[in-house]
């Protein structure tokens, strides 16, 4: 058991945490949270992966590292047009559409 | 010896436990605003999780980016968005709960025993980047990375954010196009915090500029330093110490565009003068780099400012406006002022 097992458990739980937030999460903010958890166990797991392959006296392997750092901005990016969009839609529409509370009582 | 290395593991596990925690509390309190402090403080965890990853450039944009402005952005929208309802309907939903959950942890267990089970050794590109360093001119494996062997995701990542803004800014209704975006201004800030926003704000520009300059040899970097000055610049907006810009100002739209276009430019002549896209001509390495980096400096911090600035305030909500169109006859309005056709289409 060593530390990077440590956070490799850590990703793949995020990840599990993280889906499992986006498909019941009780609204749409917090699906956006959820999502961005799963994208940071993601993310964890490129870590670890880099961390792995160190070596020629790197801490880690700079590629996937390069490409976390793409994709943390990346994600931020979307986050910010999802948060937007929500915000827009909440002003304009009214939040019962945001919320998949109003699908029917059949479900 | 062995005690050292055992107070180590125990910090690491201490560490992981307590983001996974704060993902549990992310995902299963119930309140919207706690889940987004929530976030905030589990990013800048996650940020010490890089640092004991070996990977101080991603701790450093996981604690402005992931962190800092996501954090910021889900607080401010927490407090924008209505609150959801209590519905007694979400006790019916318990078997898809229960069914979310069976397969999150198969997913979970799925990915934590591939993980566990990777190759020994690890197949790893650290031996390349090491050999072909020395020709970047860069020092910083993870920025020889990002500004030489991968420059195409660099070059695309920034299109990527000009491209999110402009998105997000085709949010903003016609009626309030010209107005100045408005998420970020207090009403009445506390003298204490312009007092802070006014001492940070030079400070912060230093340690950003500091941060972008040693990015060549040392963790740090254009993407950190930008997020720096973006989170800076909201600070300056909050307080009232800046007034945010409005969409039709051309210079924020300049700056936001510069970076990606004098990259892609550079890249293009590179086909002639260095034989491909995005190569660099030999002996001209550092300087064009060094130029590519501060026109995307500027680009970073100006787009990812201007998206925590928000959206200018809705001017009409959907209520008034469909009352006002049943008591009335609608009278011919000027186009600006013409409500948004999705409005018109409701019932």
């Amino acid at each position: 058991m060593s530390s990077v097992t440590f956070y490799a458990l850590l990703g793949s739980l995020l990840v599990g945490l993280g889906l499992y937030g986006v498909i019941v999460g009780a609204s749409a903010l917090r699906k956006i949270l959820a999502f961005n958890l799963l994208g940071s166990g993601v993310f964890l797991l490129f870590g670890v992966i880099a961390q792995r392959g160190a070596g020629a006296g790197f801490g880690g392997d700079p590629v996937p590292q390069a490409l976390v750092i793409t994709g943390l901005v990346v994600a931020f990016a979307a986050t910010a047009l999802a948060v937007g969009l929500l915000v827009r839609l909440g002003e304009s529409a009214g939040l019962d559409d945001v919320e998949d509370e109003s699908e029917g009582e059949s479900s | 010896m062995s005690a050292i290395f055992d107070l180590a593991l125990l910090a690491d596990f201490v560490l992981a436990a307590t983001a996974l925690l704060l993902g549990l509390w992310v995902i299963l309190t119930a309140d919207a605003l706690r889940a987004a402090i929530g976030f905030l403080v589990y990013g800048l965890l996650m940020a010490i999780v890089w640092i004991r990853l070996d990977a101080p450039d991603i701790a450093l944009t996981e604690a402005a980016i992931g962190g800092g402005l996501i954090g910021l952005l889900v607080l401010g929208a927490s407090t924008r968005v209505p609150p959801a309802p209590a519905t007694a309907r979400a006790r019916r939903r318990w078997p898809l709960h229960l069914l979310a959950a069976l397969l999150s942890a198969a997913v979970a267990l799925g990915l934590a025993a591939v993980v566990l089970s990777l190759p020994d050794p690890a197949p790893s590109l650290a031996a390349t980047v090491a050999a072909e360093l020395p020709a970047t001119a860069v020092e910083n494996p993870v920025t020889a990375v990002l500004m030489v062997f991968r420059a195409v995701d660099t070059l695309f990542e920034t299109v990527v954010l000009v491209l999110a803004l402009i998105a997000f800014w085709s949010l903003i209704p016609d009626a309030s196009w010209r107005q100045r975006l408005a998420w970020l201004p207090l009403p009445h800030p506390s003298p204490a915090l312009v007092l802070l926003a006014q001492i940070l704000l030079p400070l912060v520009i230093l340690v950003a500029l500091h941060l972008f300059w040693i990015g060549a040899s040392l963790p740090g970097g254009k993407f950190q330093a930008g997020a720096l000055l973006a989170g800076v610049w909201a600070l300056a907006m909050v307080a009232g110490v800046m007034q945010p810009p409005a969409v039709t100002q051309r210079l924020p739209r300049l700056l936001a565009v510069i970076g990606p276009l004098v990259f892609f430019a550079i890249g293009l002549a590179g086909i002639w003068l260095a034989g491909d896209f995005l190569a660099y001509p030999v002996g001209f390495e550092k300087p064009l780099i060094l130029l590519i980096e501060v026109v995307l400096l500027v680009s970073v911090a100006v787009v990812l400012g201007l998206i925590l600035a928000g959206l200018p305030a809705a001017t009409v909500s959907l209520q008034p406006q469909l009352q006002r169109a049943a008591s009335q006859p609608r009278p011919a309005l000027p186009s600006d002022q013409r409500s948004e056709p999705f409005l018109e289409d409701r019932p």
